[in-house]
């Protein structure tokens, strides 16, 4: 028998009943419309997250206070103040593997300019910081070292906060704004930076000599956090173990397990984050492949009641010479051809999924080509898996019983 | 001297129907011998759809041997059996079994896909030849819904025709058919039979149709217990102008 034949044959069977082929195949396109799609997204938020993180530097360390035991009593995280401008400076002395470093300390609070106000974040830092951080300065200056010693009220802002405060086309350099009622005269307007992965608006805040922070608003020694930039992207690590073995001998640490402070790295917290996203990928793909898979049984469900519905037509093919093997070859190649044709429907309505979605709600997509190719071989494994047993029902039937069959 | 296309010697079958053994045929003889146009007349139970059965090679005997144009099918496997009534057999039905929503003209060209001899060109061609040979050239690309009973079983004919077997087997061709569409069709077979020398084998139970034919072989309780030459051989064209007018079909 040759395939070509075989094909025709099928094809012309599926063509007999166009609708309920259709209908067959909705499952199979739904399946892998909703593979492409789901994996499309995914990988989307996967890439957009690593974009966002490396435009935050991706040679970024940190130090954040870790728990710490004051007379046996172990405290929380945030409320340590284990951090000190000392250890800052030790670093900056020590590490080699380390370009720049900066304290951070920070509040948040309501700032105010004539009758407008604002809820935002103050930063306060070193001139290094920006370096460190990714920020622009997009006009004026930042502060110097003099205004550090000095606790100078001089302050950067964001783009927000110049939209939500001042009038428009009002240049903010020189101009005067409180926070937390403290006067405070712009020196620097930031470049726009846009939302991070999160939503966040990194464009919202306020960025001041750390001094002034720390004395002027929050009215303490210690520093929240210490911001620094490893030499190259290749020296994180190098750093990281740098960063906890000079932390150590200023804390008097000798047991890793009671470090008071916690290391990382923007290269650790992408990996987090794509971990994460990961999983949610594989959760969306999970449930779009059941989608598949009950299409899956849906063709196969067609293709067995076809087989009880075609019993006279079975009967009549074996009379004229159909061979068992070429019948069971015409309901394999049916339900093949109705999973790979709704296969490639499928991919193009993926595609066009994809492509809605990512600008109706403004979600990155990426859609992989592993993905389209494997949703494709998975739809002809479906076809032939779930019409086997069928056809093999067919092939299986007696002509007479088939030819006399009410 | 003629072929013998059809040589049946002490056939025998069984059919095992619980514990209970039934004999269907219980040693059958018969030769039909190319050009003859055969009745095989019965009740039923008489044996004459198992006959027939093994005459189409859709069964095996359980004992006795049958030649089919000089092969011998008993050995023969399934596939070679499929191979064989793709090659040497028509089959006519009572009830047509032609695909629905399927023209004509792809209804006659089925024999020939599974015939991997024969080309897409070749095939278009003969079936529209056998089309024409049972006057329905002008109706080859209407749906079976489309046409008469009588209509549909020429089509059905037309589908025997088309892989040029050495036997038509017909069983009951006429039994869903009236009377005046019944003459017609044996009109058909007798023209097909005279003009181009084919071999019908043909069950019926109706007398007047088995009148048509040149020999009626009658079977009873597995036996054949007469064979006869039919003496005055009748014309289905001239018994269809003793039919009175006016009942013909549209």
């Amino acid at each position: 028998m040759n395939y070509v034949n075989l094909v025709k044959i099928a094809k012309n069977a599926l063509l007999r009943n166009k609708f309920r082929a259709f209908l067959t195949m909705l499952g199979i396109i739904i399946g892998v419309a909703s593979v492409i799609a789901m994996l499309a997204i995914g990988q989307g938020s996967k890439k957009s997250i690593q974009d966002q993180m490396s435009s935050m530097g991706s040679n970024l360390v940190f130090i954040m206070p870790g728990s710490q035991q004051r007379g046996g009593v172990m405290m929380g995280n945030s409320s340590s103040q284990s951090l000190k401008l000392e250890d800052m400076e030790a670093i900056r002395q020590q590490c080699q593997n380390i370009s720049a470093v900066s304290p951070e300390v920070r509040t948040s609070g309501q700032v105010v300019f004539g009758n407008e106000n604002w809820p935002t974040s103050i930063y306060g830092a070193n001139a290094e910081y920006l370096g460190i951080k990714k920020f622009a300065v997009e006009s004026g200056r930042v502060f110097t070292e003099r205004e550090i010693t000095s606790l100078a009220k001089v302050c950067l802002v964001g783009q927000t906060i110049v939209e939500k405060i001042f009038p428009k086309g009002m240049d903010p350099i020189g101009q005067t704004i409180r926070f937390k009622n403290i006067p405070m005269k712009i020196i620097g307007v930031l470049s726009d930076k846009g939302e991070n992965s999160f939503g966040q608006d990194q464009d919202d805040l306020m960025i001041a000599p750390y001094t002034t922070v720390q004395r002027r608003f929050l009215a303490i020694d210690y520093i929240q956090g210490i911001y620094a930039s490893a030499a190259s992207e290749e020296k994180t690590d190098a750093a990281i173990a740098e960063l906890q073995q000079v932390m150590r001998k200023q804390h008097k640490i000798a047991k890793p397990e009671d470090d008071d402070f916690r290391v990382m790295s923007q290269s650790e917290l992408v990996k987090t984050f794509t971990s994460i996203s990961d999983i949610l990928t594989t959760l969306l793909g999970a449930i779009a492949g059941i989608s598949l898979l009950v299409g899956g049984i849906g063709i196969m469900n067609i293709m067995y009641v076809s087989v009880t519905e075609r019993t006279r037509e079975i009967g009549l093919r074996m009379s004229i010479g159909g061979k068992g093997r070429d019948i069971l070859m015409q309901f394999l190649i049916e339900s093949t051809l109705l999973s790979v044709v709704g296969g490639v429907i499928g991919i193009l309505f993926g595609y066009l999924i994809s492509a809605v979605v990512g600008s109706l709600m403004g979600w990155p997509v990426v859609i992989m080509t592993q993905s389209v190719v494997v949703s494709f071989f998975v739809c002809s494994a479906i076809g032939i898996f779930f019409g086997w047993y069928p056809a093999k029902k067919a092939a299986g039937l007696n002509p007479i019983d088939a030819l006399r069959y009410e | 001297m003629k072929n013998t296309i059809i040589e049946v010697t002490n056939l025998k079958k069984d059919f095992q129907v619980g514990d209970m053994t039934v004999h269907a045929l219980k040693g059958i003889n018969l030769k039909i011998q190319q050009g003859e146009f055969v009745a095989i007349m019965g009740a039923s139970g008489s044996g004459k759809s198992t006959m027939l059965n093994i005459l189409g090679c859709l069964d095996k005997p359980s004992a006795g041997d049958y030649k089919l144009d000089g092969i011998s099918v008993a050995e023969l496997t399934r596939n070679e059996l499929a191979e064989l009534r793709n090659a040497k057999l028509g089959f006519v039905f009572q009830s047509y079994n032609l695909l629905s929503r399927t023209s004509a003209l792809e209804n006659v060209e089925l024999p020939l896909f599974y015939n991997d001899k024969v080309k897409s060109k070749e095939r278009r061609e003969r079936a529209i030849a056998a089309l024409e040979s049972v006057g329905l050239a002008d109706r080859m690309h209407h749906m079976p819904n489309q046409l008469s009973g009588g209509q549909q079983q020429r089509v059905a004919i037309a589908r025997s025709l088309v892989n040029d077997p050495v036997v038509i087997l017909a069983d009951e061709a006429t039994g869903n058919l009236d009377t005046r569409t019944s003459y017609e069709i044996m009109e058909l077979f007798q023209r097909l039979n005279s003009d181009k020398g084919k071999t019908i084998v043909f069950v019926t139970h109706e007398a007047d149709i088995a009148r048509l034919t040149s020999r009626n072989i009658i079977f009873r309780d597995g036996w054949v217990i007469k064979e006869q030459m039919v003496a005055e051989r009748l014309s289905a064209a001239d018994q269809l102008k003793l039919l009175p007018v006016g009942d013909h079909e549209a």
